[in-house]
């Protein structure tokens, strides 16, 4: 065991410890900009220099490896001035309209300035000029608030493997920018927002969709409808101060409820509708020689990502749409129909914890008859946001039920919230598909935690299943070149573009550390240990839809509109 | 304008390494006079690149444009000596009398403009050269002078 010495107190250190992470586990806070966990040091901010005996000068603390009788000084007044005039010289040729700005009152470089002291502006230098990049339809850039810690660029090719942005230009000029400086609309941007959630500032952010809604809230002659994603209800608590795992599923809905929508709708009831299709298209392809495997096409930024990156396996992706755009097409049909209502009047809204679902919304696959199936996507945050702007104490309101016919869910669909989750929703029904029982243990563990890529192997009905869980863009380009390569023993592949999957995705509370998403897990996994029903295929009112509209799964109707198909498409690359 | 072909510059460079990049890079621009567009794809393609990475990286340097060049280029030095000699407002002369940035070439295809660090002959500072040809004592008259001539000259032929 090795021991080093922070601020005069001993401390051990694991193997391959940095000097930041033992003085993190001793409980010492050495603030950092460009840090991020998981991949190896940049070093590019310099917040986190400390004082080290014999080195001669200041030393980023996330990039020196700790060793035994390392003697440390974090918060020396050197290090801690070092500190502070890095922030004012990071403020130097910052926009000063921190009360306009998005992240006002949760953005690090506000809250550096305020825990240093800094309290006049000492240096004066030139604006980065900057155009804003509002093309997107899920993510806005402001390169003025730009801090160039370059976190973004490495989530999205690192961790993400897409690379639509990166650092452009020179010296004082340096900007973050595209290919050839165009919009992210037109790059090979897949939106999943993991730039957004680990923007230290203001610079990412999602295209805001609150104005709207509020607007069509307003409208007399709106039907507002809203549906919420399963991982909302358990990540909503942390923008209100509440523990991380906090499930606020009653209050979620009676918050809705009060800020105005006609009907509230659960995702997760049309994620146990997505389950019957998908596990139905998996045991025809399993038995009829159909593409296998087969993969699941519930997350946006995955669905452009492939449609961009691999063409040439777009038959293997399910038919079925997401969720969303099931529950979205479903409202604009058979409720309208019920209710005697023009589609036209019905103004749907989805609470996502994602940015790509705004870009999946305005898909021109869709809808119909020049409609959109969803009219607004609002993440997370979003919601938060009118939550408060409308004064509502999330942790005073009583609970609610979500309304029938589409609030009624199984725990298989609230899984969906998670990486391994529809695999493992879709596994339970195919169970019962291909032998006509119910699974007696449907708990499936090797398919749940925050591992990327998870494999499960099983026989049902004499077929032998492979199947696999990916999550984090990165990981699926992993498997996907496995396939490619003639990889055979799989026949159903998850993907959720987010590592760990929606529970972490680029809508949800920012700086969530790993302990904070394996909380929202945990609490998706004990909805579904305590729940009476746990497989899609025992959903009451998904058994009322088909018996009333859909007839079955994958009948005409239900290709009509909860599938779609996927082509290839060629933004910059 | 067809399609440039760039395979056969790509092909030059058959391991498909990125340490090939700025190689690559230079073979286009000595080919083209500039980067195109679909030259940065293509490169981008054949390394394994986000386009992104490849257009960073082209904008890291000086030496890259990403626009082709006019039929008068201008190369204006900004080295020490002309430095001293007020080569700063020559450059600004030229930038209002071209209408351009360096960088860029004007909409009618006749100029471009392109700031070096040093052409190498101080005696003569500040130094403008045109098209390679050399203009000593580059003056922002001068080269007001020299915009007009040229533009008279382009029209005759």
């Amino acid at each position: 065991m090795m021991t080093l010495e922070i601020n005069g107190r001993s401390v051990d250190v694991h193997a391959g410890d940095t000097v930041l992470a033992a003085a993190r586990r001793a409980g010492i806070r050495i603030p950092t900009l460009c840090h991020y966990e998981g991949l190896p040091p940049s070093g590019a901010c310099r917040m986190c220099v400390v004082e080290i005996e014999g080195q001669r000068g200041l030393v980023p603390s996330c990039a020196f490896p700790a060793s035994d009788g390392l003697k440390v000084q974090t918060h020396s007044p050197r290090a801690v001035d070092a500190r502070r005039t890095l922030v004012e010289l990071l403020l130097a040729n910052h926009p000063d309209d921190c009360l306009y700005c998005a992240r006002n009152g949760e953005c690090q470089l506000q809250e550096l300035a305020e825990q240093l002291g800094v309290r006049r502006r000492r240096y004066f230098g030139g604006r980065t000029p900057g155009r804003l990049d509002i093309a997107s339809p899920s993510i806005a850039r402001d390169p003025s608030k730009c801090i160039l810690c370059g976190k973004c660029v490495r989530v999205c090719e690192e961790v993400q493997s897409v690379g639509a942005i990166d650092f452009i230009g020179r010296g004082s000029k340096t900007r973050i920018g595209t290919a050839f400086d165009e919009g992210l609309n037109v790059s090979s941007c897949v939106n999943c927002g993991q730039c957004v959630a680990v923007c230290p500032v203001g610079a990412l952010v999602e295209t805001r969709a609150i104005d709207d809604v509020r607007a069509a809230l307003a409208d007399p002659s709106r039907i507002v409808v809203v549906q919420h994603a399963p991982s909302v209800s358990v990540s909503l608590a942390e923008e209100f101060g509440l523990k991380p795992g906090t499930d606020v599923d009653g209050p979620l809905v009676t918050a809705l409820r009060r800020l105005g929508f006609a009907w509230v709708f659960d995702t997760s009831f049309s994620a146990d509708l997505t389950i019957m299709e998908e596990a139905s298209e998996l045991a025809h392809r399993l038995t009829t020689g159909g593409v296998l495997p087969m993969m699941t096409s519930c997350s946006a930024g995955w669905v452009k990502f492939m449609e961009q990156f691999y063409p040439d396996l777009l038959p293997n992706l399910s038919t079925c749409k997401s969720p969303q755009q099931m529950l979205g097409a479903i409202v604009k049909t058979f409720l309208a129909e019920r209710l005697g209502l023009d589609p036209a009047r019905i103004y749907s809204v989805a609470i996502m914890p994602c940015t790509a679902k705004k870009f999946e919304a305005g898909r021109e696959e869709m809808g119909r008859a020049g409609q959109q199936d969803i009219d607004a996507v609002l993440t997370t945050r979003e919601l938060a946001e009118l939550i408060r702007m409308y004064g509502l104490d999330l942790s005073a309101l009583p609970p609610d039920a979500a309304d029938t016919p589409f609030g009624e869910r199984t725990s298989a669909g609230k899984l969906f919230g998670a990486s391994g989750g529809v695999a493992e929703a879709a596994v339970r029904t195919a169970h019962y598909l291909l032998t006509g029982q119910s699974m007696e243990a449907p708990k499936i563990q090797a398919l749940r935690g925050l591992d990327g890529i998870k494999e499960y192997r099983t026989t049902v009905g004499g077929l032998d299943i492979g199947v696999a869980a990916v999550s984090g863009l990165g990981n699926a380009r992993r498997l996907l070149d496995q396939v490619r390569a003639g990889r055979r023993d799989l026949h159903l592949i998850e993907v959720m573009a987010c590592p760990g999957g929606c529970i972490a995705g680029g809508g949800q509370p920012r700086s969530a550390s790993t302990e904070a998403i394996r909380a929202r897990m945990q609490a998706l996994y004990l909805i579904d240990r305590d729940a009476t029903v746990r497989a899609s295929h025992e959903n009451p009112a998904v058994k009322r839809l088909y018996a009333e509209f859909l007839e079955k799964p994958l009948s005409h109707r239900s290709h009509e509109l909860l599938h779609t198909h996927y082509e290839r498409r060629q933004p910059v690359m | 304008m067809t399609a440039p072909d760039f395979d056969p510059i790509v092909a030059k460079y058959p391991s498909g390494n990125r340490d090939a990049l700025i190689p690559l890079l230079q073979d286009v621009q000595q080919q083209c006079g500039y980067l195109p567009r679909e030259a940065v794809v293509r490169i981008g393609q054949h390394l394994q690149l986000p386009a992104s990475k490849v257009y960073g990286v082209a904008t890291f340097f000086n030496q890259f444009r990403f626009q082709p060049l006019g039929r008068y280029h201008f190369q204006v030095c900004r080295g020490t000596a002309c430095h001293v000699k007020k080569s700063m407002q020559t450059l600004t002369a030229l930038q209002r009398a071209l209408n351009i940035k360096p960088g860029q070439t004007s909409r009618d295809g006749l100029f471009s403009l392109e700031v070096v660090a040093c052409l190498g002959a101080c005696g003569l500072a500040p130094v403008v050269a045109v098209n390679g040809e050399f203009h000593a004592g580059a003056s922002p008259d001068l080269v007001n002078r020299l915009v007009r001539t040229l533009r008279k000259e382009a029209k005759v032929k």
